[in-house]
Order: structure tokens, then sequence, then C-alpha cells
């Protein structure tokens, strides 16, 4: 593999782009696709969107040979809105499953390295910090405060994103009023039913570590199933 | 604001081998990189599961269970040696597999080439 190459995959990869890298398995050619950037209709371009969007490394047979498509998509993000009991366990297994997680919390009782060792904690107001993150199509929004004042500025841009997963804390009660509030701002049904609520697998979860557990299994699951309905598509 | 950080390293499936090969060929090292590119049946590793080694067979990474790192850091050697990438071959039946190596019974294609 040329320098050049490898050397622009690392950068194209410490700057969060998607990028596929395609190898010709007769000549060993490799070339660098960026499959959502490039809007370019071929077979091998298409055979990366597709790859890329699937998460799926794969071969394409093309008239110079076999072309094998290798994905390098960006890391799958969490936010958790909230420094609550919940995240801490939450934190820490997410990141063990290879999400890269963030906390947002404005109340510096909450957002303590004490409460947090080795993660840092973002206490702007949650619109302002989502707005900073820019939630996409790789990343889990979790909103966990039970406070309309903190989760709901955090669910109103999370809704505006293409947020793989987005899911509130909160009895069925708590989510009905949370769904009047968010139809009142001008969101549809059909988009607030992007907001899982009550949040998590249905596991029967009791404690702070055991609800953590069917958050990140409905975030798994839920990113799974994206990506099987985008290989349908 | 602080800086947002992860707040452990990333898992094992999430190993950096491309940039940790990049380092290596940095520091004047000879690297040569072995990708799957196809599986067949069962199979630990996906397609794109990658491994790095240098000219000292130290390496990083995985394109199986164990089974065929070996063998596959063998000829990892010849190709820093020559240059030429080569497609590998390791699909046994399972009276074989304890020899080859695949005691899983799958099959897997993987091409190894230089980093220049």
């Amino acid at each position: 593999m040329e320098r050049e190459i490898l050397n622009r995959i690392v950068q194209d990869r410490a700057a969060g782009r998607s990028v596929v890298l395609a190898k010709n398995l007769t000549s060993g050619r490799n070339i660098v696709l960026y499959p959502f950037e490039n809007t370019e209709k071929s077979p091998i371009v298409d055979a990366a969107r597709e790859a890329a969007s699937s998460d799926t490394s794969g071969s394409v047979a093309a008239a110079d040979g076999t072309w094998f498509l290798q994905v390098f998509n960006p890391a799958l993000r969490m936010i958790l809105v909230g420094a609550v009991h919940i995240s801490q366990p939450l934190t820490r297994m997410a990141a063990m499953a290879g999400y890269e997680v963030t906390v947002i919390d404005p109340r510096r009782a909450f957002a303590t390295e004490a409460r947090f060792p080795g993660l840092t904690v973002l206490t702007d107001w949650p619109d302002e910090a989502m707005e900073k993150l820019k939630p996409n199509r790789r990343t889990a929004v979790v909103a966990l405060t039970h406070d309309p004042k903190i989760d709901d500025p955090a669910l109103l841009v999370a809704l505006k994103s293409d947020a793989f997963y987005i899911g509130a804390l909160g009895s069925s009660k708590t989510h009905a009023k949370r769904k009047e509030r968010m139809l009142a701002a001008g969101f549809s049904e059909a988009t607030f039913n992007r907001i899982r609520g009550p949040v998590g697998l249905k596991i029967g979860a009791r404690s702070p570590a055991e609800i953590a557990v069917a958050v990140l299994a409905e975030v798994i699951q839920a990113q799974h199933a994206t990506e099987k309905a985008k290989e349908a598509a | 604001m602080n800086d947002v950080t992860a707040a452990a390293p990333r898992s094992f499936e999430t190993e950096d081998v491309l940039g940790i090969a990049h380092a290596w060929k940095a520091e004047g090292r000879k690297v040569a990189l072995a990708t799957v590119v196809t599986t067949w049946g069962s199979n630990p590793r996906p397609a794109g599961s990658m491994l790095a080694v240098d000219s000292k067979t130290q390496f990083c990474g995985s394109v199986s269970g164990g089974c065929i790192e070996g063998a596959v850091i063998r000829e990892a050697m010849d190709v820093i040696e020559d240059g030429k990438p080569r497609l590998l071959d390791f699909g046994v039946t399972d009276t074989q597999a304890w020899d080859v190596g695949l005691a899983c019974g799958g099959k897997v294609q993987v091409f190894v080439e230089r980093l220049d």
C-alpha cells in the first residue's frame, strides 16, 4: 500500500470522515473513496456507499477484477444528558462497547470528577452543548435527568438531527407530558415517536447499573436494526 | 468548557491497527498489513479485520481467533521481502482443521501487502 494512501486514511479518520478503502485483489491497487461526500453514480462508489451505510466491509466484482471495500466509519458516539447515578455505570459500559461517551450536565454538583473519574463532563446548557457536539447518524442521545428544563432542550436538538437513537428516562406518564410539550413546540407525532420512552429494553431493571444495561442493550439493538434497514433498502 | 473525551480505551473490536501500522512505518520499521477480505461459514473475525506485522514478527490485531495468525505472519515476511501482495486462502475440512488451524470449519481469505 502506498504511503500517501495510508497517510490519507489516518488523517481522514482523525477528522471523523467516513472513508472506504477500495483494494483491487488482483493488482493490489488501492483507492480511497468518500461514500457520503462523493455523489458520483458508479458501481464501485454505489457499493462503497452501501458498505459504509451498513458498516460492513465486503467485495464487489468489476471488469478489472474483484475490489475489496474496507469501511472506516467514525466512532459511534453516545451523548448522555444528566450526570446522574445511572450515567455512572452507563458511561463505563458504553465505553467498553466501543462508544465515545460524552456527558452533559449544567449542574456542577453532579458534574464532578469524583463522580466521573477520567471522564470530562460538559457543563454548558444542553442545547448549546448539543449544538457543539452535532449528533449524527452514528450518535445515540439519552436524556436521563427527569428534569424538563435540562432534558427538553437537548431532545429538541436531537430530534432535528440524524441520531440513530434518542431515549428519555421517565414513566409512561412523564413521557405523555413530554409529548404534550414537544407537540406544542411544533414537532409532529411521528418525529416525537423517535424518542424511546420509557427508556431501555424491558428486562425488569431496577438498580442504576441494571437500567444502564437495559439502555445500552436498546442502543445496540437500534444501531444494528439501522444497519439492517439500510442493507435492505 | 471542558474537552470532550471518552471514559475508557476503545474496545478490542475498534483497535486501531491501521494507526499502529502507520506509526510503526513512521519509526522506520518494515511493515506488512493483512486484511480479511472474504469469509465463509463460522468465523470469529469479519471481513475488514486487520493484522499488522513488522519484519521482526511483532504484530497487532487479528485475522482469526488465533488459528491462522502464525501462517499469515510467515507469509507476511516474504511479502515484506519482495513487495508482492498475496491473496491467501485458508479453507479446510474438519479433519484437517487442527493442522491448518481453522477448527471452527470456516474458510477465510486474507490479503497481505507491504506498506511502502
